[in-house]
């Protein structure tokens, strides 16, 4: 697999930090891939997700390289989708979802507002969002949390980008709707032929689709690549804990239970 | 039984709709037990936390707490009697004035509810931090100054300095990290079987509520659909609702089915 982008020897520190939030990084992207970024509050998930898609806020300093194969830097919004944890947030209260979601492919594709929202109802349907041509007209605040991601995927996916970065697409999500979510973007990205970087402090929900995974603590790049080798074999002891401290429903229950 | 709830009902009006967010509930909690409440959103869970909190009235519905009609107390007879019902919720930082130190966070409820002398307070302050598992000089931080796993103790430590016999927790580990959410959830454990305290567990993550729970309530559209032990609700789920939320749950996948390891 041809690497899509290699960052090399990167650090990022913000404004006014002494302490960069990511040092030495050294990652390579690969076309088509689905990679995971793993990790947990203050380990730089975030801002790698930002520094690839130029979001960083102003003052941030940037050094080392990111060298994308395709020749140029990939334009936020037309070659690379951004996904967010907090729809809420992200999207604009005051505007219709169908504008959200058409301005996006009205402004790369160069696409009028009529052919654009022929485009947009066409993405809310591929959200799997029930009653699309309803929701169009809608406001972000009418709609379910779970169903304000999918109008945000909708959105990022509206220009037809070859990348998508999903942020902790699904910590203020239920379970529910986080697994219903997963699927969908898997999904939309293997149709597409995407890559998507999805970033999360899961490493359980992530095993179950990347096909690669980077574990990240405390600013730096603990080990990475495909996602059985790490997971069976861990190379380093964080990752090890990591997976030792994931919970599910086979994992014995810390409370003595009556033996009926 | 410490904690008895009767046909509980709620109606909301949202958007010109009525809907009701709780529906003839009725459960009931023993002294030491932990109830798991689990629902997805808009299950009526945290409706039922927030009545039983007494933060929202019921429209219908009963509930007896250590054997008073708790909805029919008020004024100085409730303020007392909350003492023995304490809350954890999620985003601690929310539910403390951000200029309170940890000395104060405690304080306040050790004062209110006179559970020590003035004098022994600084005392029963370190205490309670050395039991949640932090030290005692934490007392003049800042409640801003600590991590969200820190805070979450201090607001465990903040429950049980009423000395309660109900603490009710609402999604309180789902924002931490998973390597504190392990810990928080064995001081958790710890501290209810030294000290007999039931617990009221709200959380849409099933796989939290098996660690901690005895017993199992499955809410779905605000009904409760299910309730049954802990093993048996996993194991065994009666309700679409318990099934959804168990085939929900992210499990660790390790193996490679693609490519299996004996054809080399």
């Amino acid at each position: 697999m041809s690497a899509l982008c290699e960052i090399r020897e990167l650090e990022v520190a913000y404004r006014g930090n002494s302490v960069p939030a990511l040092t030495n990084i050294d990652l390579d992207i690969h076309a088509g891939e689905r990679l995971a970024i793993i990790g947990e509050s203050g380990s730089g998930k975030s801002t790698l997700a930002r520094t690839i898609a130029r979001l960083l806020p102003a003052g941030a300093r940037v050094r080392g390289e990111m060298r994308w194969s395709i020749g140029q830097v990939p334009l936020p919004g037309r070659d690379l989708g951004f996904v967010f944890q907090d729809p809420s947030a992200s999207l604009n209260p005051v505007l219709t979802i169908g504008e959200q979601v058409a301005e996006g492919a009205r402004r790369h594709l160069g696409l009028t507002w009529r052919t654009a929202y022929e485009r947009a109802l066409d993405m809310l349907e591929r959200v799997r969002i029930p009653d699309p041509a309803k929701v169009l007209k809608a406001f972000p605040h009418q709609l379910s949390g779970g169903q304000r991601q999918r109008v945000a995927i909708a959105a990022a996916l509206a220009a037809g980008p070859g990348i998508l970065i999903a942020d902790e697409v699904t910590s203020a999500l239920d379970m529910i709707v986080q697994a219903e979510i997963v699927s969908l973007l898997d999904e939309l990205v293997r149709e597409a032929g995407m890559t998507l970087i999805f970033i999360t402090h899961d490493i359980a929900l992530a095993s179950g689709f990347a096909d690669r995974v980077a574990i990240f603590r405390d600013g730096g790049l603990v080990e990475a690549g495909p996602t059985g080798a790490i997971l069976t074999s861990p190379k380093d002891v964080y990752t090890r804990a990591l997976l030792a401290s994931h919970r599910d429903l086979s994992t014995p229950p810390l409370i003595r239970e009556a033996t009926s | 039984m410490l904690l008895d709830i009767a046909n509980l009902s709620k109606r909301f009006s949202s958007g010109g709709r009525d809907v009701a967010a709780l529906n003839d509930v009725s459960l009931t909690l023993d002294p030491g037990e932990t109830l798991g409440l689990v629902g997805a959103s808009g299950s009526g869970k945290s409706t039922l936390a927030r009545i039983l909190l007494r933060l929202t009235s019921a429209d219908a519905g009963s509930i007896r707490f250590e054997g008073k009609d708790w909805l029919a107390l008020s004024g100085a007879e409730l303020r007392r009697r909350r003492a023995k019902m304490q809350m954890v919720f999620q985003d601690v930082l929310g539910a403390f004035n951000p200029r309170a130190t940890v000395a104060s966070v405690l304080g306040d409820p050790l004062r209110i509810h006179d559970i020590v002398p003035k004098v022994e307070r600084p005392r029963e302050i370190a205490t309670l931090l050395e039991r949640v598992g932090l030290p005692a000089s934490y007392a003049s931080r800042s409640i801003r100054e600590v991590s969200g796993g820190q805070r979450q103790r201090i607001a465990i430590a903040r429950a049980i300095a009423t000395r309660p016999s109900l603490i009710v927790l609402d999604e309180a580990v789902s924002a931490l990290d998973v390597s504190i959410r392990g810990k928080i959830l064995e001081l958790l454990v710890e501290l209810q079987q030294e000290r007999g305290i039931a617990c009221l567990f709200v959380s849409h993550d099933l796989a939290v509520l098996r660690a901690v729970s005895h017993r199992i309530a499955v809410m779905e559209a605000g009904r409760l659909v299910e309730i049954a032990s802990a093993r048996q609700v996993i194991e065994n789920p009666q309700s679409s609702a318990a099934r959804a939320l168990i085939a929900a749950v992210p499990r660790l996948v390790t193996g490679m089915p693609e490519r299996p390891h004996h054809d080399v």
